[in-house]
């Protein structure tokens, strides 16, 4: 179907070996790729299915253990085995490519206007610093950077994450290219923040006219964004298509279930009878920056601001807000982890004055399940030592072997192979941890689960099993949550109460289906706004 | 992009290899050790010389204190002492302190033979005399003649190896080097065993507990580190006296500072690790913490440190021992050894040599060991 002299990047049975100790690992194979002047492919996919290190490949930045092999032509230069100098001429000035970390990939010695003159200086009219400048100026205002005259001398760390993100698309789009290549960009940022930067992107296309590559796991922005699509699976290309075709008529099995993984159902309210477990009564938390000897006036950011709550039994209330609004603050300080100001009552007694060796004995009943999978599990304990050592602490007289039980019972109620449990945390996935982690907080039957941003750090297909098994176990155990995400979709299928926070202050709040659809304040409602504008072409295409 | 990667290739990993055993960090870390032919070339030759410095004095010709005034300072030579051209004019030299007429001299294969006649009768105890040199031994008078005046004396040569020498005192220099890696290696092992177990738990419970208790701790180590070590070993010495014990004492008790604040460094960073959030949200006790989730991670590092340490433990040991504040006589160690051979470089560059290859190859050993597992431990770090 493609014309050969219609596109500007044809791949052509490309593949990426990784070698490892256990030998050589294909994480690309035998994949074909085509891109046409102008036009938006979405290359979609879960992670460790190959999707960036494809494009990694042709941009000649594999991990140094990584071999590419096969043909990917731009215009009429083979890229692949094409010799660093020459590489240096397209990568950068042709071809750019935007990454997903807007943090990690600015340098943060330099200044912005001297980064995004780097490319000015070291290809295509090869400007001096001097002339370059009013170009730099000229890709800031493109990028929709206020105050540009100011901001081309402020450092990376001085600049919010959509604005770096901004700053990195003015720096690959400085020379002109003819092919951007975007690693998931929108994927570290805010549901509000990642609208304006799809939004700026798709202007920026249609002004410039550069072909855009998009590597992304969210069907929503694929939708919305694309004009073609593959859909990539451990390595391979599964299925191809022009996106609405795709989307109305998938015909791979994977297809199907990607587009069907938005989490669904609803939680229905508790009881109204159902006793308050844990309340909190103007809750403020205060963290010092700075300050003590020598130092001068500490400065005081109040991160939790006068929040009042009250979770019942068998309810999920879901924290929704933007990072840095307060919402695992919150959830941290209700379990007394952090110190905090105002009355917080878990089952009647006041534990806000308590100690921690008076909180002990009750934290077996408040557990907390955190965002990273990765970060949340010791790397130097068996994962059965990891769900046990609760045990250790609150039933110190079980034995050996009765502990290995429990641990046996937990894993098969996350739905893990209990004969794993000798193994290491870091020979799981994503999915698999965050199971284990569930399993460490319910195998000491708690009655309060507080769950931080469970799910971000997944999958979509993973996102929807663990939110089917929290539910699960819900039932199961009568538990209450508190649900805190940025993500409203997940928020929506698990919570029965939201509550939407914004610099530490509660926003909004109310039953689901009121926040959801009658959202009264202006900023719920550019939140809902935000997020739909991404998502609801994946409603209309799972339902 | 790295990271992307390794994230990558582990997904790929776990679906691939449904074994049940698991795999630990270190059995992975040994696994790259394996791999590392400088490292695993230097495990062998720490092995050897530690096996060297445990039982080499016990199967050593000569113990390292056994003095042999007739060989003072001998080259290193692979043939026996004495050598032929010697035995003669010794036996003669030692035959005539019994004040009797000698005869020529004979030599067959390990026996010297040389007739002795005196104006009265020989009297037996002369063969002390040339059983109390160290060449010879097992003297005897044969064919005594009727009259008693006349015989032979023979004797039996004793023949000697000194493969490195002998030092100024006539001490078998390769008996002394293997007491001094035995030393050596004592110190460093025990210095560091010392910095590591105080080191460690200093620093883990300095870096978790934070605030105040951090301040204060880690200010006494500041106090610590600015006292001179040299000054600090000489205080030591003044009051307890020259003592083994004391040098690993005071190697120990400087060493430990860096300890301290790597583990702590490496403490203030695990701590705001969600996996150490998590035990406390658990209600596990400090105590149980430290043990179970900031000492173990903090374990890559330290053990890397440790390989580090030994070398310069046994470099400081010798600078003590230069300087004539370590280890006493008869006792020795490389670093004595090798301030003796400087003493005799004029005359005796084998005093020099031998115990400075020793003390060489072990330090490089230990180096190269210390990086090959710096490598396997932290990958990322290559």
């Amino acid at each position: 179907m493609e014309d050969k002299t219609d596109t500007i990047l044809s791949i052509r049975g490309l593949n990426v070996t990784f070698a490892t100790h256990d030998g050589e690992v294909r994480a690309v194979k035998n994949v074909d790729f085509d891109v046409r002047p102008g036009e938006t492919v979405a290359i979609v996919g879960e992670s460790g299915s190959g999707k960036s290190q494809s494009m990694m490949a042709l941009m000649g930045l594999l991990a140094s253990n990584g071999r590419a092999t096969g043909s990917a032509r731009y215009r009429d230069q083979e890229l692949i085995g094409m010799s660093e100098r020459r590489l240096n001429k397209v990568r950068g000035e042709k071809i750019t490519m935007i990454f997903q970390e807007p943090m990690t990939s600015l340098d943060p010695l330099y200044k912005i206007g001297r980064q995004i003159s780097e490319p000015l200086i070291h290809h295509g009219r090869l400007l001096s610093s001097a002339q370059a400048r009013p170009r730099v100026l000229e890709l800031l205002r493109l990028v929709g950077i206020p105050d540009a005259e100011r901001r081309i001398d402020s450092y990376p760390h001085e600049l919010s994450g959509g604005q770096r993100q901004r700053v990195m698309i003015a720096m690959a789009l400085a020379n002109n290219p003819d092919i951007l290549i975007a690693d998931e960009p929108t994927t570290a940022l805010d549901v509000t923040v990642q609208a304006q930067i799809l939004a700026l992107l798709a202007e920026l296309q249609s002004r410039l006219g550069m072909a855009i590559v998009f590597i992304t796991h969210d069907l929503g922005i694929v939708r919305r964004f694309a004009d073609r699509v593959y859909v990539m699976r451990s390595g391979e290309v599964v299925e191809e298509g022009v996106t609405e075709a795709l989307f109305s008529a998938p015909k791979h099995a994977y297809t199907k279930m990607l587009l069907e993984a938005e989490p669904t159902g609803r939680k229905a309210p508790p009881p109204a009878n159902a006793p308050i477990l844990l309340e909190g009564r103007n809750v403020e938390v205060t963290f010092t920056i700075g300050g003590g000897f020598l130092a001068g006036e500490p400065l005081m950011l109040r991160a939790v601001n006068r929040i009042s709550i009250a979770l019942k039994k068998g309810q999920t209330i879901g924290i929704v807000g933007e990072s840095g609004s307060g919402k695992s603050t919150l959830g941290r300080a209700l379990l007394r982890l952090l110190p905090s100001d105002g009355a917080i009552r878990f089952g009647g007694r006041d534990i806000s004055k308590m100690g921690r060796d008076e909180m002990r004995p009750l934290r077996r009943e408040m557990q907390l399940v955190f965002q990273d999978p990765f970060g949340s599990l010791s790397p130097r304990m068996t994962i059965g030592q990891v769900i046990t050592e609760g045990l250790l602490v609150h039933e110190p007289s079980l034995s050996g072997r009765d502990r290995d039980k429990r641990a046996v019972e937990a894993l098969r109620e996350v739905g893990l192979d209990p004969n794993m449990r000798n193994r290491y945390a870091h020979e799981f996935s994503g999915g698999q941890r965050q199971r284990i982690a569930i399993a460490r907080a319910i195998i000491l039957k708690p009655k309060i689960v507080v769950l931080d941003e469970p799910t971000s750090a997944l999958d979509r297909s993973v996102q929807k099993q663990i939110v089917d098994l929290l539910r699960d176990l819900q039932k199961a155990h009568d538990l209450s949550y508190l649900f805190i995400s940025h993500d409203l979709a997940v928020v929506r299928a698990m919570s029965d109460y939201i509550i939407v926070m914004k610099q530490g202050q509660i926003v909004e709040e109310g039953p689901t289906a009121e926040i959801f659809d009658d959202p009264r304040e202006e900023y719920t409602q550019t939140l809902m706004a935000a997020a739909i504008d991404v998502t609801k072409f994946r409603m209309t295409a799972s339902s | 992009m790295t990271d992307h990667s390794t994230i990558a290739t582990h997904e790929v990993l776990a679906g691939a290899s449904p074994t049940i055993a698991g795999r630990s960090l270190w059995q992975d870390a040994w696994r790259r050790l394996r791999k590392n032919k400088a490292a695993v070339a230097s495990a062998a030759v720490l092995l050897f010389l530690a096996l060297a410095g445990i039982f080499g004095p016990l199967v050593a010709p000569h113990p390292y204190d056994r003095i042999y005034p007739q060989y003072v300072r001998t080259p290193a030579s692979l043939e026996a002492y004495p050598k032929t051209d010697r035995i003669i004019p010794a036996f003669e030299s030692v035959v005539s302190r019994a004040r009797v007429e000698t005869g020529p001299v004979e030599v067959e294969g390990s026996t010297v033979r040389m007739p002795i006649s005196s104006g009265e009768q020989l009297d037996p105890r002369i063969v002390r005399y040339v059983d109390r040199s160290d060449l010879f031994e097992n003297a005897r008078i044969e064919e005594l003649s009727a009259d008693g005046r006349s015989g032979v004396m023979v004797a039996d040569v004793h023949r000697l190896r000194f493969l490195f020498g002998t030092d100024s005192n006539g001490r078998d220099l390769l008996a002394r080097i293997l007491i001094g890696i035995r030393v050596s290696l004592a110190i460093g092992v025990l210095a560091s065993a010392m910095a590591l177990l105080f080191g460690v738990s200093y620093g883990a419970i300095a870096g978790y507990l934070g605030g105040r208790v951090d301040g204060v701790m880690m200010r006494i180590v500041d106090i610590l580190y600015s006292l001179p070590f040299i000054f600090f070993v000489i205080l030591l010495v003044v009051f307890f006296g020259r003592n083994f014990i004391l040098i690993f004492i005071a190697i120990g008790a400087t060493e430990w500072l860096d300890m301290a604040r790597i583990v702590r460094g490496q403490a203030l960073m695990l701590k705001r690790q969600e996996f150490v959030q998590a035990a406390e949200a658990l209600g596990v006790d400090n105590s149980g913490i430290l043990r179970r989730h900031i000492i173990p991670n903090t374990l890559g590092p330290v053990v890397v440190f440790v390989t580090l340490l030994v070398p310069k433990a046994i470099l400081l040991e010798s600078l003590l021992s230069f300087l004539g504040l370590g280890v006493q006589e008869p006792l020795t160690s490389l670093g004595l050894l090798i301030s003796d051979g400087a003493a005799n470089i004029q005359g005796a560059t084998w005093l020099l040599i031998y115990p400075a290859i020793a003390l060489t190859v072990l330090l490089f050993a230990l180096n190269f060991l210390g990086d090959g597992l710096r490598d396997a431990l932290d990958p990322k770090d290559r």
